[in-house]
């Protein structure tokens, strides 16, 4: 049986793992290399690497860094941010990453998940999508939270998984930051929805979040960065919970 | 010498990393001749079927591979283009193994089927040494090969189908050995000292 997932996630910002609260206050938390040796380590299923840099020679060192990741570890990795075109990602998986994870851009030119999809496989393609709850609805935000999309949540997802993407990353920004739980009654209607996996992100605090997520929302896999990056939830104590509760993990 | 084929429609980086990892000798090469003089070929791939399959005739590589008759270890897509058909593309493969390349169905589960499965060996194979049933590794597929003849290993996704299969020196794993942590390397190891 197909095992549920454990996904660290690394922003990365200039080289560095870094770490804020609701897109914002970046504290360093160390070594993309390092810390991803310490998760395959620590049996993390797969990592994704988020860059938030934002300078000209961004694609230099992402790629360089892609590439010591992929020598250092043997489990599956994502890389997203500021991804645009066929050529970059292309440049990503030939260094070594395995999907790469796409979010402004494909809201710009939703095209770009069929092409990418047809090109590479949907395996390789992930929706990255930030949801901000208005008080009426979830609406698509764009650009690390800055701008907002006039598209609705639930509906960006069906759109990008029937365009072919193999995943989707769904990141609350109410959530992220707050260790207040996964958006459990909005992940459960996307996974009612549409029939790829879904990835929860943003909210984790306890392992019960984790059990949570999986259990009543039916996501394939939970991602968190902080409570793994400064220790609080060890990887192996939340897997042997899960897995002492029910939840097929791997260990 | 291990041929590590690169015909366009494979994640070559990881398999290469993983056996500099195993410090073995290798070349990422696309040429046949080069293909014929190594000892072993490791036959990776992602992506789609047609592509690839286009790939393999554009490079003059379709021919040699079907009637290679050293070890040859087809990973994931690799895999698939070992069969007779695949319907991702409605292509013909190498019809190394008799079998038809289908599509999970999204009506009873998720698509792509991705993740860390357990596997279950039905046949023995030197691929297998040192591995047991229900050890795990990493899947990334939305098609698979039906359980058949050759079926050496096999995980369910809500039916059962071939998580690895082997007919004569052809090998075929679903799974990312590259990508599957310790095991994974194992089960490289384990074809390198076929």
């Amino acid at each position: 049986m197909l095992c549920k997932r454990i996904i660290p996630c690394l922003d990365i910002k200039d080289g560095r793992v870094v770490k804020g609260t609701n897109f914002v206050n970046l504290v360093d938390a160390g070594s993309p290399v390092e810390l991803a040796a310490r998760y395959s380590k620590e049996m993390a299923d797969e990592l994704v690497f988020l860059d938030i840099t934002a300078s000209n020679e961004k694609r230099k060192t992402l790629l360089s860094l892609v590439r010591e990741v992929a020598k250092a570890i043997r489990i599956p990795f994502t890389v997203g941010g500021g991804i645009s075109e066929i050529k970059d990602i292309e440049a990503l998986l030939k260094a070594g990453a395995d999907k790469v994870s796409l979010n402004s851009s494909i809201v710009k030119n939703p095209k770009l998940i069929s092409e990418a999809a047809k090109q590479f496989g949907s395996q390789a393609i992930v929706a990255a999508i930030d949801i901000k709850n208005n008080g009426k609805e979830n609406k698509v935000y764009i650009n690390g939270g800055r701008e907002e999309t006039n598209l609705t949540g639930l509906d960006w997802c069906k759109q990008a998984a029937e365009l072919g993407a193999g995943e989707i990353l769904l990141t609350s920004m109410d959530k992220d930051g707050t260790k207040d739980g996964y958006d459990i009654e909005f992940l459960k209607l996307v996974t009612l929805s549409i029939s790829i996996p879904v990835i929860a992100s943003g909210g984790a605090g306890k392992k019960e979040d984790f059990f949570d997520a999986f259990q009543l929302a039916n996501v394939d896999a939970c991602l968190a960065a902080s409570l793994f990056h400064f220790n609080i939830l060890p990887i192996a104590e939340l897997k042997n919970y899960l897995r002492n509760n029910g939840i097929t993990i791997r260990i | 010498m291990i041929a590590l084929i690169d015909y366009g429609a494979g994640n070559v980086a990881s398999v290469a990393n993983a056996l500099t990892e195993l410090k073995q000798e290798f070349i990422i090469t696309s040429n046949e001749a080069e293909i014929c003089r190594a000892q072993k070929i490791i036959f990776p791939g992602v992506g789609e079927a047609s592509y690839a399959i286009r790939q393999l005739h554009l490079l003059n590589l379709f021919t040699v591979l079907r009637i290679v008759k050293k070890p040859m270890l087809g990973i994931c897509l690799g895999m698939q283009l070992m069969a007779d058909f695949s319907k991702e593309g409605n292509v013909t493969c190498l019809g190394i193994f008799s079998v038809t390349a289908e599509k999970f169905d999204e009506s009873k589960t998720k698509v792509p089927h991705m993740g860390w499965n357990d596997i279950e060996i039905v046949k023995e194979s030197k691929l297998f040494k040192g591995i047991k049933s229900g050890e795990r590794f990493y899947f990334a597929n939305s098609y698979y090969l039906p359980v058949c003849p050759y079926t050496t290993s096999i995980s369910n996704n809500e039916i059962n189908f071939s998580s690895s299969l082997e007919k004569d020196n052809f090998y075929g794993v679903q799974f990312h050995p590259e990508k599957s942590g310790s095991a994974g390397l194992r089960i490289l190891k384990n074809f390198i000292d076929i």
